[in-house]
């Protein structure tokens, strides 16, 4: 035994000689600069010289207190706005691509289509093109006399002047169904609030600004997500599906029950994947409106930059930063255990149960 | 199975060990580097050549080559070296240099974002040091100062003033008598330039437009001198409620209503016929929309007498150079009466030295208006910690047509309060 030990020895040293440099390499542009940014979150550091530096002063939560507590005034009511900004946008932008991308993977996986190489480049196209060029082509399209207008008024409809229209989707909604009068808002709703946000801020839906950021990710990220549900599905056996139509399934049941299940861990990685670059959504916001109009385009990871590179808010900015973390990890984590594999986990804890009565059986059977 | 398993938790402790070895040796070389640089003295540059690092945000080719050029005649006069960078974001790689330590010796700095370097010290407080100091106009040496100390040497600035295109002017049957002197006056003409086709005024966004009226009857968001907020003295309420009667009548428009990006589009593509904009709609013009005839006049006087805004730039030093006297001398050289004339001919800025302002008139009569603001106009918001405050100030004034102007002032003067407390 110790004989194997030290051969094994030598080979665990030669093995950390040669993850070394990664380790070096992932401590140094990783681990150093989270830490860094931690403990600047905890500082009142002003941008200037080293924040380990003597001369910056350890402020506890004071940063923190300031994104969550009456004390933040603006930065609180900036911070929630950009959360608030980043919600509706993820929870359109993730089922959307999601949805869309499986959809265009199915399409281009029947063996019936021609051209498949043609569309699927056409489709991944926008993924490989720089999302600040894309986003330079939107602004000319929804400029208020741009194309889509046009288009617009051809069919009848006088277009809004998309990035210079702040009003929320819901409240714009809302006040077509007669729920509500947009201008003149219920005072159940604007009286009391949150966090230094009124209900009806916080219930503004995205802004009509803010749909245009919306519609442009999902088309852009969609040709990303599609190759990865093709290669998922390439990889499902023929065979099987047409066992399952031997079997009587229709197309619907195949698609449920086969196809679907097959795809679970990539629709968790897409969906995984989606959540966390929605939530860290920045180029689209610093290229085409900086948060405007009436910050109905702020995000977290813009307002982060704003805060710090331009307002030398260094501290606050990092604690943005982190809430951001534990927001993505959280939202990360509970995606992860609504798509675990129900099926499977039944099926260990049968074992288990099957185990232990037979052990327990042995045991009887022995006294 | 079993050595697995009694293998795992060994490895984990290993590589966790490893990572906090390498992570504490970085952070270790970091601190480092930096407190090397914090705590070295400027070392005075008396004894032979150095070498001068200076960042610029260029408004394009015209005035980096003008900045370069200048740059190589100082470095060929005096013997030393000089590399002029141009900057893609200055604040994000200035912010880069005050943290390592290592900042660029000269820099613009902008007048919203000064006090915010002045106060975390990022700036070299040289002034007092240059000749002839007090050849620049007072109000941007004051935008400047923090604290009643003048820190740096403006480098340049514009004014706003009244834009009008000629054929809507003569159209209305209007004469050159009639240009508006008063708030009154400028009701009137934007009245009679109106036409369905054709706005009288158009604004733009947000507080540096807006903040000429405030500063025509007599008020300003917020006193640099005593360092507070003043937002919400009648005179500011007054003068919003000046521009939201404009804006009502129908004669003003902002200029998103008219689908522009900012009042110069709006008044080049004639969907207006005044604007009120700075010197740098010479440029947008005459390359844009040549065809366009325009004259410009002063803005018209308030209640409380003439008014503008002043937006001006300063030659940084930085407090970490160690060539701050170089330095220094450079900053003379490229803010010298004759240098500042070739700067307007090659990119159209206004000298920022009185010295120079007869010779700029006579070079660029048509400019007069721009200049003359030089003596009456109010320089930005400098105090430090208020970005936040009046980036949201802008973003309630988008909606000026149709808000309360006291709510909108109010608001401002509680999150300014909280700020500068």
């Amino acid at each position: 035994m110790s004989n194997a030990g030290s051969i094994r020895g030598g080979q665990t040293r030669a093995g950390w000689l040669f993850v070394l440099p990664t380790l070096v390499v992932l401590g140094l542009f990783l681990a150093v600069p989270v830490v860094m940014a931690l403990w600047v979150s905890f500082t009142d550091w002003n941008g200037r010289g080293s924040p380990f530096a003597s001369g910056v002063g350890f402020v506890g939560t004071d940063n923190y207190r300031e994104l969550f507590g009456e004390q933040g005034g603006l930065t609180r009511a900036d911070f929630m706005t950009s959360l608030r900004n980043n919600f509706y946008y993820v929870l359109l932008v993730v089922p959307l691509q999601t949805v869309f991308a499986l959809f265009l993977a199915l399409v281009l996986n029947q063996q019936m289509l021609k051209a498949v190489g043609f569309f699927r480049t056409a489709f991944y196209f926008p993924s490989v093109v720089s999302s600040v060029a894309i986003s330079l082509v939107f602004l000319f399209l929804f400029s208020g006399g741009g194309v889509v207008n046009s288009m617009l008024e051809t069919i009848g409809v006088d277009g809004p002047t998309w990035f210079n229209d702040s009003r929320g989707l819901l409240h714009v909604v809302g006040d077509g169904l007669g729920l509500w009068n947009a201008a003149d808002p219920p005072s159940a709703l604007a009286g009391g609030g949150l966090l230094g946000l009124t209900w009806w801020q916080w219930l503004s839906g995205p802004s009509v600004a803010l749909s245009v950021i919306i519609m442009l990710v999902v088309w852009t990220t969609t040709g990303t997500f599609m190759l990865m549900f093709i290669a998922a599905l390439q990889d499902l056996p023929v065979e099987v599906e047409e066992a399952a139509r031997i079997d009587g399934a229709g197309r619907w049941g195949v698609f449920r029950n086969v196809t679907l299940p097959h795809l679970r861990p990539t629709m968790l990685l897409v969906t995984t994947l989606g959540l966390i670059g929605t939530w860290q959504v920045f180029d689209q916001v610093y290229v085409m409106t900086q948060g405007g109009p009436s910050k109905t385009t702020l995000t977290p990871a813009f307002l982060s930059y704003f805060y710090a590179f331009e307002n030398q808010k260094w501290g606050v900015a990092a604690a943005m930063a982190f809430i951001l973390f534990l927001i993505i990890f959280a939202s990360a984590t509970l995606q992860r255990w609504l798509f675990r594999d129900k099926d499977a986990i039944e099926l260990k804890r049968q074992e288990r149960r099957t185990k232990k009565a037979r052990a327990r059986a042995v045991a009887g059977g022995a006294a | 199975m079993s050595t697995t398993s009694s293998r795992t938790p060994r490895y984990r402790r290993a590589s966790l060990a490893a990572l906090a070895v390498s992570t504490s040796l970085a952070l270790a070389a970091c601190g480092g580097g930096f407190e090397d640089d914090g705590s070295s003295e400027p070392a005075s540059s008396g004894d032979g050549p150095v070498e001068l690092q200076v960042l610029i945000a260029s408004s394009g080719d015209a005035e980096t080559q003008a900045v370069e050029d200048a740059a190589a005649a100082w470095a060929e006069e005096s013997g030393n070296e000089v590399e002029v960078v141009v900057a893609n974001d200055i604040a994000q790689q200035l912010s880069q240099g005050f943290a390592g330590g290592n900042p660029p010796d000269v820099f613009y700095v902008d007048a919203g974002v000064f006090g915010d370097y002045a106060e975390a010290g990022n700036l070299y407080p040289y002034l007092d040091q240059m000749e002839d100091a007090d050849d620049f106009y007072p109000n941007l040496v004051e935008t400047f100062t923090l604290d009643d100390q003048a820190y740096c040497a403006p480098k340049d600035f514009s004014t706003l003033a009244l834009q009008i295109n000629t054929a809507a002017w003569k159209k209305a049957g209007l004469t050159d008598a009639d240009i508006p002197t008063t708030w009154d006056e400028l009701q009137t003409v934007a009245d009679k330039l109106t036409t369905p086709q054709q706005a009288g005024l158009v604004l733009g966004l947000g507080r540096d437009r807006v903040g000429a009226f405030l500063v025509q009857n007599g008020g300003f968001w917020v006193d640099s001198e005593t360092g507070e907020a003043t937002a919400t003295e009648p005179s500011n309420v007054e003068a919003l409620e000046y521009v939201q009667g404009l804006l009502d009548s129908g004669s003003a428009v902002l200029a998103p209503d008219v689908d522009a990006g900012w009042g110069g589009e709006a008044f080049g593509t004639q969907k207006a016929a005044m604007t009120i904009e700075g010197n740098w709609i010479r440029g947008a013009m005459s390359n844009d929309y040549p065809d366009v005839d325009y004259t410009v006049a002063e803005l018209p006087e308030g209640p409380a007498g003439k008014g503008t805004l002043l937006f001006t730039q300063c030659w940084g030093i930085s407090a970490d150079s160690e060539d701050q006297e170089a330095a220094v001398s450079l900053v003379e050289s490229m803010t010298s009466p004759e240098q500042q004339l070739a700067n307007a001919e090659a990119f159209g800025v206004m000298p920022s030295r009185e010295s120079a302002q007869a010779d700029y008139v006579e070079q660029f009569p048509e400019d007069a208006p721009f200049i003359a603001g030089g003596e009456y106009g109010q320089g930005p918001v400098n105090l430090p910690g208020l970005g936040p405050v009046l980036a949201d100030l802008d973003s309630q004034l988008e909606q000026i047509a149709r808000a309360d102007a006291t709510e909108i002032l109010e608001s401002f003067q509680k999150n300014a309060e909280a700020e500068l407390q």
